[in-house]
């Protein structure tokens, strides 16, 4: 006689959900503050000629507004993304290639974006 | 073998699962819950775009100059302000998600008065946004 409940025994948990779980809701009250001024920076740039847009974010606060909300958001986006895609797709191996891809474009994105912030930021 | 036993002790006739969202009416709730997701997976793939835009500055002029032809374009424009709709959306609608975590909000009338705060709140908000965006330009 085997239960719904017996055929998960034994399979083990994925040990990282809580963990998942709580990041989601940290970086989500971190962007209530960060998000708005993030926000009202890209408008107030948008179309502006490179000198003004590179002196504006070389500004130490903007930098850190830019490179914390960056930070802030490729985190929560990453596991946003994964609940998605552990939602629809059951298929094991479809399953690990967009779990893994998801970490390769939420991160390679995130690294573009702050290197690009630190380096302007830096005078380069 | 243990998939035939595994076979063996599922129910002959399998319990309905829910939602079946195509015969529901739609709910403000459930629109929201909906728009909240989708507009997460898009702000996903619009990150590239604020990520190309801010490569192409660290570039220089001339890479900066192509990426600032979309952006400052009316589409660029276009885009941006839906990115920020949509990242304005998510907020009010994750705000309403911390709320409902400490266990509050779940009446009928506090579920339905959330949902229209997330929708008509991401409206104004996004034109508060775009006008102090331009005010201190």
């Amino acid at each position: 006689m085997r239960t719904p409940l017996s055929e998960v025994r034994g399979l083990g948990s994925a040990r990282g959900g809580t963990g998942e779980f709580i990041a989601q809701r940290v970086t989500s009250v971190a962007l209530l503050f960060l998000l708005i001024p993030f926000l009202i920076l890209l408008v107030a740039l948008n179309g502006e000629p490179h000198q003004r847009v590179v002196e504006t974010i070389a500004s130490p606060f903007v930098a850190i507004l830019l490179v914390a909300g960056i930070a802030v958001t490729i985190v929560h986006m990453r596991v946003g993304m994964q609940v998605i895609v552990e939602d629809y797709v059951h298929a094991e191996l479809p399953k690990f290639a967009l779990l893994i891809g998801n970490w390769l474009f939420s991160w390679g994105v995130g690294l573009i974006a702050i290197f690009a912030v630190l380096k302007i930021a830096f005078g380069g | 073998m243990a998939e035939t036993h595994l076979k063996a002790a599922r129910p002959i006739s399998p319990r309905p699962l829910s939602p079946h969202l195509s015969i529901f009416r739609p709910l403000i709730t459930m629109v929201m819950s909906i728009v909240h997701r989708i507009t997460g997976a898009g702000l996903y793939f619009g990150m590239a775009l604020l990520a190309w835009w801010l490569i192409a500055a660290a570039i220089g002029p001339g890479a900066f100059d192509v990426a600032n032809a979309f952006f400052g374009s009316w589409f660029g424009r276009l885009v941006l302000f839906g990115f920020t709709w949509a990242f304005l959306h998510h907020l009010l609608g994750g705000i309403r998600h911390l709320i409902w975590d400490t266990g509050a909000g779940y009446s009928e009338r506090a579920r339905n008065g959330l949902a229209w705060a997330t929708l008509i709140g991401s409206v104004i908000l996004t034109l508060v946004v775009w006008i102090v965006g331009y005010t201190v330009r």
